[in-house]
């Protein structure tokens, strides 16, 4: 028998405002086979999501959905985990969203290693403004804000999550929804950060000033820039530039959660953690 | 037992004291002087009684990780100052919008820009009316002593929770560091007072969180209880979920404003300070009635009457109060430390402008020597 998705979706909102063929969908479904797989209840996650087309995201799924200001999305989720440590918080942010005008919440949300996971849609431009280069553009490509090409140069998401200090880093593409499915699943079962960069299509307001006018051309071309881990690590220094590995990149399951780091801090606060010399405090974190 | 207690503390403390026992247990913010004690506070007094403290990376997520926890259904506040007020603008819009309560304590210091980091100044008045874009209706008030702090803050938790919207506390360098005895009341007394959010009992199905009476507030449960539903910062529906249907955003935008207006009996505080036999009418709110205060005393121990009106709560402002006092006074004298942003809510409240003004905005306080000499000068 077919997945039943309804049993998650606020079907009476849709159709979705997502330009027909927009890789959106395909995380979407992909999110909802994860959640049904690890058998999370409706009542307890939450999914924030911040402005754009993949702000709209939370408000197709049926659980406690928030749609918040433009970026804020990781600062909003960080409120609502530490108030309800025991809930399963998800938020979806979009490019320009979690890496231009949210970029410092990203960042600290991923350093404090807070058991939120982050799915980072990635479709290359600001989609629902129509056309502005966003942070992850492509040198080169045209875009409404660099009629004459974009100069700036392109962000590597996962790197910066890396450094930043998730734990638990991947990338996946709407061209393999079953990775895609995968990925997801084991980002929420991580604990700590999750950070998942998902490279999606936007053939409407990417792929039309940009050669690959249909979703498939612009799926084409994803495929064209993205590899396997596997296989990226064995490709030249030079070619490894070009290309963005596919997978999990990291995974630290020993690094602390901050829900739990604070739940010590309670303790002490409460009188119940004895005397703790600053050495003593330095090794149990 | 006695209802009241005595306490030596500054005004951020007493406010981080306020929270902690108006039953908030989430504090989110970033250092900013000269409010950062309400921050050192907290950190101690919220893990205490098992609620959370947060530094966060901005003022931005300051706020926005306080309304994260509010919308799951636990009071939640923030505090800082006019830069950080600046900052926060973008989310309190948010939290008016989709109705979610908040209480932002704002310590005010000298501005524009950094202006002056650890002096006094009022010039946050005119900002905490509207501090974000769009057309809502904020409520602020304004503690005008030490034990205010403390009883403002819990009454704004209250408000918050009643109108379902952030609440503005407005502090200032003086009151917030100043360090003397309050008497305030016991823990258990404001844990008496406490009036929690409304919420909705019935059948999942047919909850609709904004979809209440035209002068009433949304009803938003907390989350992970079975209501699932969808906050967001667009115009919404009954679900709350975005809409742009003509008559569904007009009725939304008008309830912001009427959820407030009908129901000001609820909002308004104000103090009168030998008035009634009065014949100069000074206004003044926040640490500058402390000075009008004594002012009056030395004025009226050499036979001038004069008396205060100070409204505590700002905005939405007393303005029937007010318009009943223009009519009775022919003196009136506006007493405040910016360049007269409450003046010209007192001229709009009476609707005359031969009122006098007596401004500073050079980071220091009022004198009670600087209002005695400017009432003997213009009256």
């Amino acid at each position: 028998m077919a997945f039943n998705y309804d049993q998650y979706l606020r079907t009476n909102k849709m159709p979705t405002l997502w330009c027909w063929g927009c890789g959106d969908g395909v995380i979407l479904k992909a999110f909802i086979r994860a959640i049904d797989k690890l058998g999370i209840k409706k009542d307890d996650m939450a999914l924030v999501s911040g402005i754009g087309c993949s702000g709209r995201f939370s408000s197709y799924v049926d659980t406690n959905t928030v749609h918040t200001t433009h970026g804020r999305t990781v600062a909003f989720a960080t409120g609502i985990k530490l108030a309800n440590p025991d809930k399963t918080v998800v938020c979806v942010a979009g490019d320009g969203d979690a890496l231009a005008i949210g970029g410092n919440h990203t960042i600290h949300g991923a350093r404090r290693n807070i058991d939120i996971t982050l799915i980072l849609i990635n479709n290359f431009i600001y989609g629902l403004t129509n056309s502005q280069t966003s942070p992850t553009t492509p040198q080169g490509f045209w875009t409404v804000s660099q009629k004459a090409g974009n100069i700036d140069p392109t962000f590597n998401a996962c790197a910066l999550a890396e450094a930043a200090g998730a734990s638990f880093v991947a990338r996946e593409t709407v061209n393999n929804p079953k990775k895609l499915e995968k990925v997801i699943m084991e980002g929420i079962k991580h604990k700590g950060f999750s950070f998942i960069e998902v490279d999606s299509n936007c053939h409407i307001n990417l792929g039309r000033k940009n050669k690959m006018g249909s979703a498939m051309a612009n799926l084409e071309w994803i495929d064209s820039i993205t590899v396997p881990k596997k296989k990226w690590v064995d490709l030249p220094e030079d070619e490894k530039k070009n290309k963005f590995p596919l997978g999990i990149l990291k995974q630290d399951t020993e690094a602390k959660e901050y829900c739990e780091m604070y739940e010590e801090i309670k303790k002490a606060h409460q009188g119940e953690r004895g005397k703790l010399t600053q050495d003593d405090f330095a090794k149990k974190i | 037992m006695s209802k009241t207690r005595e306490v030596i503390a500054s005004g951020n403390e007493l406010a981080a004291m306020a929270a902690a026992d108006a039953g908030c247990m989430f504090f989110s913010g970033y250092p900013l002087t000269p409010s950062s004690e309400i921050m050192h506070v907290s950190s101690d007094l919220m893990p205490k009684k098992g609620g959370t403290a947060i530094q966060m990376e901005d003022e931005i997520a300051g706020v926005a990780a306080a309304i994260g926890a509010s919308m799951s259904g636990v009071r939640a506040f923030t505090a800082t100052s006019g830069p950080g007020m600046s900052l926060k603008a973008e989310n309190l819009g948010l939290a008016q919008m989709a109705e979610v309560p908040l209480v932002a304590i704002n310590v005010m210091r000298g501005g524009p820009s950094t202006g002056l980091p650890t002096r006094v100044a009022q010039g946050d008045v005119a900002q905490a009316k509207n501090p974000s874009h769009g057309d809502y209706k904020s409520i602020t008030v304004c503690a005008g002593n030490l034990a205010e702090c403390y009883t403002e803050t819990v009454r704004a938790f209250n408000l918050a929770d009643r109108f379902m919207q952030p609440v503005i506390v407005l502090l200032d360098e003086t009151l917030g560091h100043m360090h003397a005895k309050a008497v305030i009341p016991t823990a258990e007394e404001t844990e008496k007072g406490i009036v929690p959010r409304k919420t909705f009992d019935g059948n999942p199905e047919d909850y609709k969180p904004y979809g209440v009476g035209e002068d009433e507030p949304a009803v938003l449960n907390p989350m992970f209880q079975g209501y699932r539903y969808h906050y967001t910062g667009l115009h919404h529906d009954a679900d709350g979920f975005p809409t742009e249907e003509i008559e569904t955003c007009r009725k939304l935008i008008d309830r912001l404003f009427r959820k407030v207006d009908a129901h000001l009996d609820e909002i308004e505080s104000n103090e009168e300070y030998m008035v009634d036999d009065a014949d100069i009418l000074l206004i003044g709110y926040g640490s500058a009635s402390l000075a009008i205060k004594e002012a009056i005393d030395t004025l009226r121990a050499d036979g001038i009457k004069a008396g205060m009106f100070r409204p505590i709560t700002l905005w939405p402002s007393p303005e029937a109060r007010m318009h009943e006092l223009g009519k009775k006074f022919d003196k009136v004298l506006v007493v405040e430390l910016n360049q007269g942003q409450y003046l010209e809510e007192v001229q709009r409240s009476m609707g005359r402008l031969d009122i006098e003004k007596l401004t500073k905005t050079n980071g220091r306080p009022f004198s009670p020597a600087d209002i005695i000499e400017k009432v003997k000068e213009v009256f």
